[in-house]
């Protein structure tokens, strides 16, 4: 039975990669929408092995459901026991599930979407390695396949953020991305190194079992390698400070930025903290750090959410915020509430990402939410969609973000202590939530049509004549590198249509698994990975669930009014609103000044670096004094030693007669 | 018997070679002062054979001889080729070696 398991854990990412490899060697051979379904069709198999696995797992006992696959040693010498492993548990088992199956929809309606871009076969080779990475980061049995999947993430990020590679905006994005992403990796390295060191094992399960006699009780090197671990969870995860690559990466085609922020990639940190819960148990002091961050990104980005003007950005920042629920969530203690989100939040902010791609493509590529409105009678199921992952969002019931959301809130609060002001916090961003979502549906689709949505109303799509960049305004081509020339919305795509109404249907029932006090499948089924740890399976005091439930009902729902009143009962209060706190107002498009404060604080400081190492160091030190000094050395040697072979055959034998002398003399004067 | 004459002899002999090699600029003549050297090279061999009685040192010289002939054909050889080019006859001439 193990190695049933093991093979549909091996099969889970082995399918990626073929599909990967196929599309990307033969992109040339394959015509028209073939490259898309070949990925679909790659990743819809590596869904069924991720069932294969769960299901071949549920039939082990209790105990048994944590296997290690070991494929072979890839390096066995002194105190270093690397292997390509792969650890399968439930943990693992949850995360393919929610990767492989978020992401098969997103490449289906990836086919339909850049059905005309010139890079389409390039594009899903890219998809497909992104998801491969992604999930070898989750199934990885030791640190170093973790770090090796952590990193191909990255690029596979930076590939696929700059995918539209001739806008200037779209790779400086990816380069951010990246760079920020690099910090990230630096910290997991060294935070391994901090682990490694003591307890002298790479992989997992054996460092777990091994830390508690390697760790004194709040070990420092423990605590900064939690810490260290934190540093990359943030970067992958967009907490703050290393949040700023996030928004910036709705550069990339809308697919992607579906795919980054719901399924991969910023899952990855809330998921790295989940795995490393016996070392933050350990060291409680990073646990506290991470839901610190967690709760502060979450308030950061939700403020920011209010006042984006762009439509993605607006989703992006709420993917910030969630992120936070999550890390607060798991770094406090609620594993289980912490991944029942993550599940949740992969499926509507996927269905908030199609949908707004197809608000977007009525648009033109134009992702302005303030020259967008009235969408609500041209794209009924665009509409209908956002909605749903909207009041999801926003944790209305019986929509599934509020059972997580709220569950993440109830383990908080059940915490006691200083929890509480996490507690209140996340209530306040709950609230946040409800306002920024609903200010974004009903920005585009209330109000009065614009010209598009009348256009689309009467059946024509429309097509910008020239095609500009919507970040900066610049004129561009359709040819490669750019978006293709037509556009495709979700009313007339069936995949697309497939895609989204799949996912709108996960998204309203997706919280029935877990209802306080009545199901308990994930708890269950999470249980073996977590059974060690104390802060698992707690009960709140049924008084705390009820007031927390019916708060954050009214939470959400005062959130959603308050959107209402603003953007649609009384137009006009938005900018007074606006003229009154300008300051305020000015912080937040700013968005707090993060990216300023970063360019001060360590990118001017970098480029000061660089040009004075260039022109200092690297002109005087490195090119006058090492190069110019060996070679001055050598010739002023060698000239001397040239002086020495005069030719004159007298002048030889005179050397040769004051040798013979000093030598004799010297031996003489010895004896 | 008093070895110290001989050596004396041979010392001196060495040194005229010696400096006839630093000073003349005619290669025969270097030639010459070259064979000098090893003859009191010789000189001393068979002093020093003599004084210990037994034969290593005299067939130590006659293998210097043989050497010093040897060397003598090849230098003159060089002088006679040099001749025939009608090039100069002057060690100091001939430095097309130099580094």
């Amino acid at each position: 039975m193990t190695s049933r398991v093991e093979l549909f854990g091996w099969l889970t990412l082995a399918f990626p990669l073929a599909g990967m490899m196929l599309v990307g060697l033969l992109h040339r051979r394959l015509p028209g929408r073939t490259p898309g379904y070949l990925a679909t069709g790659a990743m819809a198999l590596s869904f069924a092995s991720a069932i294969g696995a769960l299901i071949s797992l549920q039939a082990l006992g209790h105990e048994e459901r944590q296997v290690r696959a070991v494929g072979w040693d890839y390096a066995k010498t002194v105190g270093i026991d690397a292997q390509i492993s792969l650890l399968i548990d439930p943990l693992s088992v949850f995360m393919i599930l929610v990767v492989a199956g978020v992401s098969t929809l997103i490449h289906l309606y990836s086919v339909a979407y850049l059905d005309s871009d010139r890079g389409f076969a390039r594009f899903f080779a890219y998809l497909n390695f992104f998801v491969f990475s992604m999930l070898l980061l989750v199934l990885a049995g030791n640190f170093l396949l973790l770090i090796i999947g952590w990193a191909f993430v990255g690029a596979a990020s930076y590939m696929l953020i700059s995918f539209w590679y001739r806008r200037t905006t779209a790779t400086g994005a990816g380069i951010k991305a990246f760079v920020i992403n690099v910090v990230g990796d630096v910290g997991l390295v060294l935070g391994t190194y901090f682990i490694f060191r003591h307890v002298g094992t790479l992989d997992f399960l054996k460092t777990f079992e091994g830390a508690k006699e390697a760790f004194d009780p709040g070990s420092t090197d423990l605590t900064a390698g939690c810490i260290l671990l934190l540093v990359g969870a943030f970067a992958k995860s967009a907490q703050v400070p290393l949040h700023t690559w996030l928004p910036d990466a709705m550069e990339g085609p809308t697919p992607v930025s579906a795919l980054i922020h719901a399924a991969t990639m910023v899952t990855a940190g809330v998921y790295l903290i989940a795995r490393m819960h016996p070392l933050f148990e350990l060291a409680p002091t990073a646990a506290d750090v991470g839901a610190v961050v967690g709760c502060l990104t979450l308030l950061i980005a939700g403020t920011i959410a209010i006042a984006v003007t762009d439509l993605k950005r607006v989703i992006a920042y709420s993917t910030m915020s969630q992120i936070g629920y999550m890390v607060m969530a798991v770094s406090a203690g609620a594993y289980a509430a912490g991944l029942f989100h993550l599940m949740t939040h992969a499926f509507f902010k996927a269905l908030l990402f199609m949908a707004a791609g197809s608000v977007i493509a009525a648009m033109a590529g134009n992702q302005n939410l303030d020259e967008m409105g009235g969408f609500r009678r041209a794209m009924p199921f665009t509409y209908g969609c956002m909605v749903i992952g909207g009041l999801a969002l926003a944790g209305i019931p019986p929509f599934s973000g509020f059972f997580s959301k709220d569950e993440i809130l109830l383990l908080i609060g059940d915490r006691g202590g200083w929890y509480w002001i996490l507690y209140v916090a996340g209530y306040v961003g709950a609230f946040l939530t409800g306002i920024y979502t609903f200010r974004m549906i009903f920005r585009a689709f209330w109000g009065e049509p614009v010209p598009e949505a009348r256009e689309l109303e009467a059946g024509h799509l429309h097509h910008a004549e020239v095609h500009t960049n919507p970040a900066n305004g610049e004129v561009e081509d359709t040819d490669v590198g750019f978006p293709g020339p037509e556009h495709h919305i979700a009313e007339r795509e069936p995949a697309m249509k497939i895609a989204m109404g799949t996912l709108a249907l996960l998204a309203i029932v997706g919280g029935l698994l877990q209802i306080p006090k009545v199901t308990h499948v994930i708890d269950h089924f999470l249980e073996p990975t977590f059974a060690e740890s104390a802060l698992y399976e707690r009960h709140p005091s049924d008084g705390l669930i009820t007031f927390g439930l019916l708060l954050g009902t009214l939470v959400g729902l005062a959130g959603i009014a308050i959107a209402y009143v603003v953007w649609v009962k009384k137009p006009d209060l938005a900018g007074s609103v606006r003229e009154r706190l300008s300051g305020v107002h000015r912080v937040l498009v700013n968005k707090w000044y993060f990216d300023e404060l970063i360019n001060l604080l360590v990118v001017r400081p970098a480029q000061w670096f660089g040009a004075f190492a260039q022109q200092t160091f690297e002109r005087l030190f490195v090119n006058g004094v090492l190069v110019g000094g060996a070679t001055g050395l050598v010739r002023v040697g060698s000239s001397a030693v040239r002086a020495a072979q005069s030719g004159f055959l007298r002048y030889y034998a005179a050397m040769l007669v004051v040798g013979m002398v000093a030598l004799t003399s010297y031996f003489l004067l010895l004896a | 018997m008093a070895i110290g004459w001989y050596l004396v002899v041979s010392a001196l002999i060495f040194a005229i070679g010696a400096a006839g090699v630093l000073t003349r600029r005619s290669p025969l003549v270097v030639l010459l002062c070259l064979e000098l050297m090893l003859n009191a090279a010789n000189l001393a061999l068979i002093a020093f054979a003599r004084m210990h009685g037994d034969a290593d040192g005299q067939i130590f010289a006659v293998i210097v001889m043989v050497v010093a002939a040897c060397e003598v054909t090849v230098g003159l050889g060089l002088i006679v080729a040099i001749h025939r080019r009608r090039l100069p006859i002057d060690v100091d001439e001939m430095r097309e070696l130099q580094g």
